[in-house]
């Protein structure tokens, strides 16, 4: 089948790309060295090369490709449960959560505590949005969208507040971790976001045949034997912890989570059967190239990964947004 | 494969008061009554979505609130009034959903649940519409499409609320005589009285959230009913198949 193979494709194609990735930076290394190198052969070369590789370039592909699935998959997620082509972990505050969380780690000195204030500041505004979405127990779309809106603003106002006022030897690192990015990457930083994005992406995959009931609406999918109410809860609340796990190694990255699962359905139809998993596959993708062009673009400095995903994911939201219009008008 | 539906005593405030109302296995019900009576309520209380304030509802003996919602949805089947109109999917891809409260974790469907799909979508007369996106569906499409959605139900109840809201005449007589062709118990909730009385083997009249009256259509629909529960003066004649004409004088 079409779709089945391209999930082989996807799999296959992110594996050549994380080897090809590992191999790119300022200093260049060959494909067949990165290659031996990660599969340690015993003719590969050893001294700095080698330590460019395992210590650095290796744990940074590899966190990319698990940021950019996490994102991804939670977009997709999102999209099905709040029937809204423009939902992303910004909507439900999860992303603005983390850079506050962040930021006022940051600026207490406390820099060692920062993924975990990352993921408790998702958590925290996540929460906010939540309990303001609930309605006599009943979880409300546009009640959900709009507080999510509101939440996630004031969030903002609160970390570009903090960062306006920051010394400067710390503006640079604040501003880094608001827009997004993979540099200095450490291997310790992989494990949990590792772990959480793959549970998750298992368990929304294991309920997406529910998810797919959701595109009749309350009444229709409760007919059809949905829990809607438990469901949409247990979606959104698991997608808020990965964006959560996520952010909280890399800083707010946009867009790809918005623009990766309709990619995806362009190309494969809207079953999310296939849509999620295949959306996790192509975010990897998308975000180990994308992080390669953020090491590339600007030697010898960096550019913020949120830069680049913003720059090809504003011109895609508004042919997004053109094509909607175009729908709606005929 | 026909169940029964028991309705005991159910009352949802402030839209239900007091219904009990039994319909046997390969019956088919018409719910009449004016608008805001309370028959999309209570058939809402039948699919799970309007929990009923008290009172007991058993499909085949099983009380469809303390069972599973599963359980439930490979029982009674639902088509509603009004359905999302923006999707993107397939006409096929929501035929399909029908298969939902039967699938595993990983949710594929089998060749079987396929050909209950492509039989379903034949006898709604949408397989042509197959591979269409259901958003450029006319209304009365739309409607053919999730009765064919719930027939892959393989219900044993099939709940309609204004099944033939969207369609035109010959629609509404071909959805209507292919209902009647299913073997299953159908509770439909209907507006035109005539074809209610054409199609049901029984109505039953709900008013203000109360049941008024119960029974077969020439005996139901009467000058004396739709005077006290619609509020209009007409005069109700037989046709020679006993069922009742209504004929609405517009000029007074």
């Amino acid at each position: 089948m079409r779709v089945r193979g391209s999930v082989a494709l996807l799999a296959a194609l992110l594996g050549l790309s994380m080897v090809a990735a590992v191999g790119l930076g300022p200093v260049d290394i060959p494909f067949a060295d990165v290659w031996r190198i990660v599969f340690g052969a015993p003719d590969a070369p050893a001294g700095p090369l080698a330590v460019i590789v395992r210590d650095i370039r290796l744990p940074r592909v590899l966190l990319g490709a698990i940021v950019g699935a996490g994102l991804a998959v939670t977009g997709a997620v999102l999209q099905g449960v709040l029937r809204n082509p423009l939902a992303d972990p910004y909507l439900i505050g999860a992303s603005s959560g983390a850079s506050l969380g962040a930021v006022l780690a940051l600026m207490s000195g406390l820099s060692w505590l920062l993924p975990l204030a990352a993921f408790a500041g998702a958590m925290a505004t996540f929460t906010v949005v939540l309990l303001l979405a609930r309605n006599g127990g009943r979880l409300g779309v546009t009640r959900l969208i709009l507080s999510g809106v509101a939440v996630a603003a004031l969030a903002e106002a609160a970390t570009n507040f903090i960062v306006l006022n920051a010394p400067d030897s710390q503006l640079r690192s604040a501003l880094f971790w608001t827009l997004g990015g993979l540099s200095g990457t450490q291997w310790s930083d992989l494990p949990v976001p590792a772990l959480v994005v793959v549970f998750f992406v298992v368990w929304f995959r294991l309920r997406s045949a529910g998810l797919n009931a959701l595109v009749l609406g309350e009444e229709g999918a409760t007919s059809l034997g949905v829990e809607v109410n438990r469901l949409r809860t247990r979606l959104v609340v698991g997608s808020a912890i990965t964006v959560g796990a996520v952010v909280s190694v890399s800083g707010g990255i946009g867009f790809v989570a918005l623009m990766v699962p309709h990619a995806v359905r362009m190309v494969a139809g809207g079953d999310n059967r296939w849509v999620v998993p295949l959306s996790a596959l192509a975010g990897g993708l998308l975000m180990v190239w994308v992080d390669v062009g953020a090491r590339l673009l600007n030697q010898p400095d960096e550019i913020p990964i949120g830069v680049i995903t913003a720059l090809l994911g504003a011109p895609f939201f508004l042919v997004l947004l053109a094509r909607a219009n175009r729908r709606a008008l005929s | 494969m026909s169940l029964s539906l028991e309705i005991e005593d159910v009352a949802w405030a402030p839209v239900l008061h007091d219904i009990t109302l039994s319909v046997a296995p390969g019956e088919i019900l018409g719910l009449i009554g004016p608008n805001g009576s309370g028959k999309s309520s209570l058939l809402r209380c039948v699919y799970r979505r309007r929990r009923p304030d008290r009172g007991r509802i058993l499909v085949d003996g099983l009380n469809v609130w303390t069972a599973g919602a599963g359980e439930v949805a490979r029982r009674v089947a639902v088509v509603t009034q009004d359905s999302p109109a923006d999707l993107e999917n397939s006409v096929e891809q929501i035929v399909a959903l029908g298969r939902v409260p039967y699938l595993g974790g990983l949710g594929r469907l089998t060749r079987a649940d396929h050909d209950l799909v492509d039989d379903a979508m034949d006898r709604c007369e949408v397989r042509a519409l197959a591979r269409r996106p259901y958003a450029l569906l006319s209304g009365g499409e739309r409607q053919r499409v999730h009765l064919a959605r719930a027939l892959v139900q393989q219900p044993g109840l099939l709940l309609l609320d204004e099944p033939t809201n969207h369609l035109d005449l010959r629609h509404q007589v071909e959805l209507l005589r292919l209902v009647r062709s299913l073997r299953v118990t159908v509770v439909a909730a209907l507006h035109d009285l005539q074809l209610a009385g054409a199609a049901c083997d029984r109505l039953a009249v709900l008013d203000g959230g109360r049941l008024v009256a119960d029974g077969p259509p020439a005996k139901v629909v009467t000058t004396g009913l739709l005077a006290e529960v619609y509020g209009v003066a007409a005069e109700v004649t037989h046709g020679p198949d006993g069922l009742p004409r209504i004929n609405l004088p517009l000029t007074r």
